[in-house]
């Protein structure tokens, strides 16, 4: 394939991502591929489609508010956004932050990619941590089988709002994930809580988004709302996006725990019925590692992983989300306690 | 092996290749939206669509028939796909817009499911100010109710340009073709009065499938298209107007590197028409004029863009231009004015729209006050007449007003151009969008 040597997801350059190595990477590599963009402005094709409009969101975020962040975790619908707000705004900069909420928990690897992906394009990185919110606020952590810092993150993202005051954040959210973000708008008012209210969301009409609030109040932006997962794939795909290694297949140390493969790490806490396993696996969502599963693959290229995500019959969240699988509305609750 | 590790067993190779045939550089890509009254069978077509063509996954599928099981008879709802917040399941209505997608060879679907209750209708102006065709289901037990006559008002007011009427539920009436025709035809004399140019009737049985995916065995005297055949083959490149061109500034784009010390760029989208390099605009509402040096889409240069390409333009000459201003190019001018008429679908249930009264107006990316002079009418909805000395607008009330903004705005007929001749209305204390506006020209 023409596309192996220039980025870093193939198996030949996967070293590029790898924990101990630096990332020497040659710094115009990322806009040099946006040169390489389709030279047929006449035509767009559905791709282009979804482009055009997730930039035409991003602009409307820079244009409409005084302090937004693009909320970036190193996973792959995260990384299309900076792909995309990089092409919003070139040849300037992206005129807003990244802003990581750092759980403690996460992928080694995707924080490796978080530091080089925001140093790469020049952005500034305000990243957060659950632990401090938890030491702060005295809260109690989940303990025992299946404990997650998942939804402690809400509480440290609403504080990270309020202290650089920002009004409004990007996120990756898309709607084919689950059944509540199938319902939300492209706009997605937070009242000065963070709430989310599903019964009362505001007309969203044509693309003209309002984005008007009152001090404290703040938006949700979602400007891959209408992308699917294969969608942000062949995205990836086609603009020859670098992503974190463990979106690849490699051969990992696995917790086998009902039916799911975690990844073992010391701060799970585990029991007589975990297996601890050795398997060839890849990340399909890179999440929180206490609740991200994996699933085996040896698809080590980025043509493998989309030829098994069109054939996959399973869906994303079912797959790699242990907690959304615990009840039917679970990330409708969440959303309205003010989580992503 | 354990049950554990036989779930593991499915790695993704035995799976079947269900998106093996997409073509991804030929695809192109259809919003549709279902409309029609309460319990038509909305949420079930979509869910029928996504079914048939395979597009729920396993899992998906798993999670639905556990909902179904523990809501009903057992058997499996196919409106619990869209229907997905908790007060919809515990109701059994659709109450906000569900987007949800799928994809056949050339085509990627976006569907959106409406809500049919009257309570809910601004939700389901949302989802059919986007689409490109309306299905609009009429109980065959029911045929036209009032419901049908205000989404049909309502599409054809947002100017959706392919309309589909699915007389649904005709497993309910013995797949009877009298019934249908009778149906059909009391759609065709109000589609008359809407002047709905692109109409197409279908009996379809949403829960059990007939004529939706495949065509049905039970009604062999209706010899047409299925709904996805018809969904796939519609043409919806022509309806773009590519006469007009405009641009709306969104962002100015200033590096102020060392390089690029004087770049200057207007970042933005293509509302219609097309712009080349070399091409003379006038730049509103200031009326200064300039010609573009250059047309950048993501950095990149090009010779010409169109609509609805986001791309940066960088004129020869410096003008003052920000955030809310329209590049005007080619074409027909756009009207600049502070008088705009405007069909509105007032969306607010907490207060009423009364002359007199300030919102502040968004057109494009611009901006500004402007005050209610008058309400030319409101529309009856059972019969399409025009009610006149109208004091007020209530939630859903559909009517002609004019309106006076503080500075002049440059606008297009909604009619020839939906994208600059669209505007919303916002409350100025709760900034909730509580309008629609279709501006004439
Ligand atoms: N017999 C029969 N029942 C149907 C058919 N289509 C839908 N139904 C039933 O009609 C009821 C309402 O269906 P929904 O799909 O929820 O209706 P809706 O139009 O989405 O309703 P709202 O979104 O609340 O406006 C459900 O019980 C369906 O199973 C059909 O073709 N035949
Ligand atoms: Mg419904």
């Amino acid at each position: 394939m023409k596309v192996k040597k220039s980025v870093g997801y193939t198996p030949d350059n996967q070293a590029l991502f790898d924990l101990n190595v630096n990332y020497p990477i040659q710094t115009r590599y990322i806009m040099s591929n946006i040169q390489s963009l389709s030279s047929d402005a006449q035509r767009q094709d559905y791709l282009d489609q979804l482009e055009s409009e997730a930039i035409y969101i991003m602009r409307e975020v820079a244009g409409q508010f005084e302090r937004p962040a693009l909320l970036f975790s190193g996973g792959k619908d995260s990384i299309t956004l900076v792909r995309l707000a990089q092409k919003a705004f070139a040849p300037g900069k992206i005129p807003f932050p990244l802003v990581h909420i750092d759980t403690g928990h996460n992928f080694p690897e995707a924080t490796q990619y978080r530091d080089w992906m925001a140093n790469e394009v020049g952005a500034k990185l305000i990243v957060r941590q659950v632990e401090d919110t938890i030491k702060a606020k005295g809260l109690k952590e989940p303990t025992g089988k299946n404990a997650s810092r998942n939804w402690l993150q809400t509480f440290t993202l609403l504080d990270t709002i309020e202290e650089f005051e920002f009004d409004a954040c990007i996120g990756g959210a898309r709607r084919d994930e689950e059944k509540a973000r199938a319902k939300e708008r492209i706009f997605s008012f937070r009242d000065e809580f963070g709430q989310w209210d599903p019964k009362r969301q505001r007309p969203e009409l044509w693309n003209l988004f309002n984005g008007k609030i009152s001090k404290g109040e703040n938006v949700r932006c979602f400007p891959i709302s209408n992308w699917t997962e294969l969608d942000v794939w062949a995205y990836i795909e086609r603009e020859k996006i670098p992503l974190p290694s463990i979106y690849f297949s490699h051969q990992r140390e696995m917790i086998l725990r009902d039916g799911n493969l975690l990844a073992n790490a010391d701060f799970i806490y585990k029991d007589d019925s975990d297996v601890i396993v050795n398997k060839t696996v890849r990340f399909r969502t890179v999440g929180d590692m206490t609740c991200t599963a994996a699933v085996e693959s040896e698809a080590s290229t980025i043509e493998q992983v989309v030829a098994e995500i069109k054939a996959t019959r399973i869906s994303e969240r079912g797959e790699t989300r242990i907690d959304d699988q615990q009840t039917e509305a679970a990330m409708e609750d969440r959303k309205k306690g003010g989580y992503f | 092996m354990s049950s554990a590790e036989c779930r593991m067993k499915k790695t993704y190779s035995t799976f079947c290749t269900r998106h093996s045939t997409l073509n991804f550089d030929t695809m192109d890509i259809l919003r549709f939206i279902t409309a029609g009254s309460v319990d038509d069978g909305k949420s079930t077509l979509i869910g029928r669509l996504l079914y048939d063509t395979k597009s729920i996954l396993a899992d998906q599928l798993e999670a639905v028939e556990k909902a179904s099981k523990t809501r009903g008879d057992g058997e499996i709802d196919l409106a619990l796909l869209t229907d997905g917040l908790r007060s919809e399941r515990e109701q059994g209505i659709t109450i906000d817009v569900a987007y949800k997608y799928f994809q056949t060879p050339n085509r990627k679907f976006i569907s959106i499911d409406a809500p049919g209750h009257i309570q809910y209708t601004r939700n389901m102006v949302t989802g059919a100010s986007n689409a490109d065709l309306a299905i609009i289901l009429i109980d065959a037990r029911q045929g036209v109710v009032e419901q049908t006559r205000r989404h049909s008002l309502i599409t054809s007011m947002l100017g959706i340009p392919h309309i589909v009427v699915a007389v649904n539920k005709m497993d309910l009436v013995g797949y009877s073709e009298d019934t249908f025709l009778q149906i059909a035809q009391e759609y065709q004399k109000l589609a008359d009065k809407l002047a709905i140019k692109d109409l197409k009737i279908i009996p379809v049985s949403a829960l059990a499938g007939d004529n939706i995916v495949d065509k049905s065995e039970a009604m062999p005297w209706y010899t047409g298209e299925t709904m996805l055949h018809f969904l796939e083959n519609v043409d919806v490149q022509h309806d773009l107007n590519l006469n007009d061109a405009r641009f709306s500034v969104q962002y100015v784009i200033r590096p102020q590197t060392e390089e690029l010390h004087d770049y200057r760029g207007y970042a933005g989208r293509v509302q219609s028409g097309v712009f080349r390099k070399g091409d003379t605009i006038t730049v509103f509402p200031s009326e200064q004029t300039s010609k573009i040096a250059k047309i950048e889409v993501y950095g990149q240069e090009v010779e010409e863009v169109s609509a609805p390409q986001s791309a940066t333009i960088l004129l020869e000459t410096d003008v003052d231009i920000s955030r809310g201003d329209l590049i005007s190019g080619t074409g027909n001018s756009p009207v600049l004015s502070q008088d705009v008429e405007a069909t509105i679908c007032w969306m607010d249930d907490r207060k009423e729209l009364k002359v007199g009264n300030k919102y502040t107006l968004q057109h494009g990316t611009t901006r500004v006050r402007c005050s209610v002079k008058g309400i030319e009418y409101r529309v009856d909805i059972s019969n399409y007449e025009q009610l006149e000395d109208i004091e007020s607008l209530k939630l859903n009330d559909v009517a002609k007003i004019v309106l006076r903004t503080a500075k002049p705005i440059a606008y297009d007929a909604y009619q020839t151009n939906r994208a600059n001749g669209a505007a919303i209305l916002i409350d100025e204390t709760s900034n909730v969008t509580v309008g629609a506006c279709m501006v004439e020209a």
